[in-house]
């Protein structure tokens, strides 16, 4: 972790953020896509037990995208001088899959019904979720990202990370999914457990 | 698809909303008090770029209002006749076809009031009135769904707000500029990615729509 890094301009030592902070959304990427998918399965197949396997999924990558935010922002603040820009298309895209999600929990809470619940959410997730990966495709495509590896910005290119770098990157990536894994594992256990009691 | 009974209910809709003609009317003076208040706020101030985001936001709310209450009537004993009688995907497109509609007739009234009172600044009209319609046509898609699952909720009214904003960000952000660009009138050359890029939005949209709604339907 406290290897040689490559100096870089603006990012200097601040390259490390890249073994927490990138894997940390590719992670919660990756859970918002088994949440799409157990959606679309409990839609096929009507199982409810695949429903909140689809909710336990988005709660993981809610959690898993505090800690994105604070070590974006905190990295934010000492190489881009500021805490939060609107400029950036990347941090667009994430304000607004965050507010999916919470918009996804609340109306998963407000409706009591249990099977018109786990319906409705379902086509929520599935809709919202498209939407917010166009919005990450699309947008950045209109403006430039200041984000590094954009719009000429170093890091992450082919020249810019080292052979070490990229080895601790790519087990990083590896251990925060296997870590996100493992959260979901334990919160579908419970629902598990939870639904035989109430049967 | 265009078969008689699409066209029915295309009808039936149509019918209802003259009938009561006190909600017609209210939107029309929504719209119309909402323009004449950014009129006198934003008094002196008119630029491309504010003339532009105000116009959006104005349609934004309408729209919302507008497609909001799509599903409300149908709730209970008129919920089960309509699950008897009509196929989804006829039912959810003859709510789409006709919230596209009603939504492009009040963008344009919209459109003109705002020219009026605020100021007309457009460049390029026929490439503004193009997006408008391509965004009355991805917003009635997505409201339209949305308004059948914040009818499944509690509290409907404000629960088709917040559903309906963050998804409709995609169509709205493009709408923004290419309508930019039609307000400084430029060739169509340039607008014609994001053009297409706001063609398959819409399609995506309106595609994802029709093969969510069934399940909807069944809750």
């Amino acid at each position: 972790m406290l290897g040689a890094v490559p100096r870089l301009p603006i990012l200097n030592e601040t390259i490390r953020n890249l073994y927490y902070h990138v894997p940390l959304w590719w992670a919660m990427m990756f859970q918002m896509g088994i949440s799409l998918f157990y959606s679309a399965k409990f839609l096929k197949g009507e199982n409810k037990q695949d429903e909140r396997f689809a909710y336990n999924a988005a709660l993981v990558g809610i959690l898993l995208s505090i800690p994105g935010l604070i070590t974006g922002s905190l990295w934010a603040r000492y190489t881009w001088g500021t805490w939060w820009t609107f400029q950036d298309p990347k941090l667009n895209g994430v304000a607004i899959g965050i507010l999916i999600y919470l918009i996804y929990f609340i109306l998963r809470a407000s409706i009591i019904q249990e099977t018109a619940r786990a319906r409705v959410s379902s086509v929520f997730n599935i809709f919202a979720f498209v939407m917010f990966m166009l919005f990450i495709m699309v947008f950045p495509r209109l403006t430039d990202s200041l984000h590094p590896g954009n719009g000429g910005n170093p890091a992450f290119g082919k020249y810019d990370l080292d052979n070490n770098m990229r080895l601790i990157f790519y087990s990083a990536v590896i251990g925060w999914m296997c870590f996100s894994g493992w959260l979901l594992n334990i919160l579908n256990r419970i629902s598990l457990i939870k639904s035989k009691i109430d049967d | 698809m265009f078969n008689q009974q699409l066209l029915a209910l295309i009808k039936k809709e149509f019918t209802l909303e003259f009938r009561q003609k006190a909600s017609l009317g209210g939107i029309l003076v929504y719209v119309v008090a909402t323009i004449f208040i950014s009129a006198l706020s934003f008094n002196k101030i008119i630029v491309p770029e504010v003339w532009n985001a105000l116009f959006w936001i104005i349609f934004l709310f309408s729209a919302i209002t507008i497609c909001g209450k799509s599903f409300t009537k149908e709730s209970g004993g008129a919920a089960l006749n309509n699950y008897v009688l009509y196929k989804p995907l006829t039912f959810f497109t003859s709510k789409l076809i006709y919230n596209f509609i009603f939504l492009l007739s009040i963008s344009l009234v919209t459109l003109f009031f705002y020219s009026w009172f605020v100021g007309y600044l457009i460049n390029n009209f026929a490439l503004f009135i193009l997006v408008l319609t391509l965004a009355c046509l991805g917003f009635s898609a997505i409201l339209t769904l949305m308004s059948a699952i914040a009818s499944k909720a509690d509290n409907n009214y404000t629960m088709m707000s917040i559903l309906s904003f963050p998804v409709l960000i995609p169509v709205l952000i493009l709408a923004l500029r290419v309508s930019r660009q039609a307000i400084d009138g430029l060739a169509w050359s340039v607008s014609a990615d994001f053009l297409l890029i706001l063609i398959s939005v819409n399609t995506i949209c309106i595609v994802l729509s029709i093969l969510l709604f069934p399940y909807l339907w069944r809750a």
